[in-house]
């Protein structure tokens, strides 16, 4: 603190600091734990807030328990987004692993460039594009029509098919870019060392640039699952009554249910999840949180 | 045929196919524009119009929306790109575990799914303060996470900055206003400029936070969501692509400008190396 006190004299430090506490407290911190206290009260009428009916309850906590359908759809929730993780991790590490280790220097500029692009697009158009591949009569059904896979036009919106399929479209570039950084930096003499001395495709990858690639697939799942888990736009959009997503539960409390303190207690527990699933990919592949936010 | 060149038309294909689908999804919606039919399409082709962007220019609340969007986007420049740029000058002077901790802190906004961070703002400041949703909270909102973009941005370029100098210019006598005016936010400039573009550009599409702050105000974002829901015409396309169009425009900028950006830092640390 000395040392910030020293280069920047008195006036600037307390500026600094005013604005990293203004940020922090006002702006990160209290709300996240004003969130978490308010779900731990019951919803109550003004006129009886602060009386001796407001007390500590997890009763919010117990609605996700006892609503069969709440819980499915958290279940979903999970494995949905587990899925388009997944997915989106299989689909990127071929092409990250080419633009890294393979691609012609003098073409990588327009490849990267490729990326970046759509990576730019806002995440609602990218969803609306596959509102109108999916939509009755749009272009999926009539190709599929035309080569006679199906004999009449599919619902594929209103499912959780589309929305999956959805998500793994617009969330993919959120894999890809942490997946090429990590390779990247993968000395290519190391691939050709284990050419020569013999190992085979499939066990450079699994030997050599997977385990490389660890804080890449740790940053890229993350950001993929947190994404996906928390995604409002895409089943909102491709979605429908039947293939609700835990994030439109948590938004009927609010502005539907008019309940508050169980749609917070809601949110709280997708935040656990994703703080669950973060700690457990550190776990898993060993990095730091400094490795992921770069 | 051998194997390697097998292996090589294998990834060429699959490459083809990749960036087929990123951009063929988009081709499609912005070929939707230009299809007479009511409802954005491309099967079947009812013929060429230009009506839908004519639909567009004269949609008033699509106006609004916008304008909306911009005076958001502004208040998320002003007050995200300052908060970023403080706590990176803080973090960059820290060392050891106080760094660490602020660090992870300071990130975590970005692991927090976009809703969240809009409910637990909006229960914040209804709590503590009486404020409801509206255009404050969104820039609130908003900010409480762009700032972490901002922070990483300068932070990166605060790693290449030459302390020596402002020691230098400290040690010449000059006041801790002049080194900060003189030599530090000169030298943060062009991070400045790039904050604030992400800043604006991060705020304007943003859907997930907004949604949960915004009160009755509805930005360009939240007003497509809506009319793809109700009232979907391919004016909403029409919308798209001219968004589209801004965004590759902005997003090659914003490339070139990082490029010559690092080609002058090469060309200079070269001119120091041969000096």
């Amino acid at each position: 603190m000395t040392e910030v006190l020293r280069r920047y004299g008195p006036v600037l430090t307390g500026v600094i600091l005013l604005a990293v506490a203004v940020w922090l407290a006002l702006l990160v911190l209290l709300p996240q734990l004003m969130m978490i206290g308010f779900s731990f009260r019951p919803s109550l009428p003004p006129s009886k807030i602060g009386g001796p009916e407001d007390v500590f309850t997890v009763k919010n906590y117990l609605t996700l328990w006892t609503n069969q359908i709440h819980l499915s759809i958290f279940l979903k929730t999970i494995w949905a987004s587990a899925l388009v993780t997944a997915t989106t991790l299989a689909v990127c590490y071929p092409v990250a692993f080419y633009l890294a280790q393979v691609a012609p220097k003098r073409r990588l500029p327009l490849l990267i460039l490729m990326l970046v692009v759509p990576f730019w697009i806002n995440e609602l158009l990218r969803t609306f594009s596959w509102y109108i591949i999916l939509a009755f009569n749009g272009p999926l059904n009539a190709i599929l029509l035309g080569l006679g896979i199906i004999d009449e036009p599919q619902r594929f919106l209103g499912g959780d098919a589309g929305v999956i399929v959805g998500m793994v479209y617009v969330y993919i570039l959120f894999m890809v870019f942490p997946l090429y950084n990590a390779i990247e930096s993968l000395d290519r003499n190391q691939i050709e060392a284990a050419r020569d001395l013999g190992a085979g495709w499939l066990h450079i990858h699994r030997s050599i640039v997977l385990p490389h690639a660890k804080p890449g697939v740790a940053v890229g799942c993350i950001m993929t699952f947190m994404l996906a888990a928390g995604s409002y736009a895409v089943p909102a959009l491709l979605g429908g009554p039947n293939s609700r997503w835990f994030t439109e539960i948590i938004y009927n409390w609010f502005f539907e249910g008019g309940n508050w303190n169980q749609g917070a207690a809601y949110a709280f527990i997708l935040l656990v999840l994703c703080i669950g699933f973060i700690l457990g990919a550190m776990r898993l592949f060993r990095v730091g949180l400094a490795d992921i936010a770069k | 045929m051998t194997a390697a060149r097998f292996r090589r038309l294998l990834t060429g294909a699959y490459l083809v196919l990749f960036f087929g689908y990123l951009f063929l999804p988009l081709g499609i919606m912005a070929a939707a524009t230009f299809n007479s039919s009511r409802f954005p399409t491309v099967t079947p082709w009812m013929g060429f119009t230009l009506g839908w962007f004519q639909a567009l220019w004269e949609d008033q609340r699509m106006w609004a929306a916008l304008g909306t969007s911009l005076i958001v986007g502004a208040g998320v420049i002003a007050l995200a790109v300052p908060l970023g740029l403080a706590a990176a000058l803080l973090l960059d002077r820290l060392h050891s575990r106080a760094k660490t901790f602020l660090y992870a802190l300071m990130v975590s906004p970005l692991l927090t799914p976009g809703v969240i961070v809009g409910i637990s703002t909006l229960v914040f400041w209804r709590e503590w303060f009486g404020v409801s949703g509206g255009l404050f909270l969104t820039v609130v909102a908003q900010s409480s996470f762009i700032a972490a973009y901002a922070m990483l941005l300068f932070s990166a370029r605060l790693e290449r900055f030459d302390p020596a100098l402002e020691e230098a210019a400290l040690d010449l006598g000059a006041t801790h206003g002049q080194v900060f005016r003189r030599i530090t936010l000169p030298y943060l400039m062009p991070a400045i400029l790039s904050a604030a573009l992400l800043a604006f550009l991060q705020s304007f599409e943003n859907y997930n936070t907004t949604l949960f702050v915004r009160g009755l105000d509805t930005t360009l974002t939240v007003y497509i969501a809506t009319k793809v829901r109700t009232g979907l015409t391919p004016a909403v396309n029409a919308l798209s692509l001219v968004l589209i169009a801004l965004t590759i425009l902005g997003a090659v900028v914003y490339e070139a400008l990082r490029r010559r950006e690092a080609r002058r830092q090469a060309r200079s640390v070269v001119a120091l190396e041969t000096a």
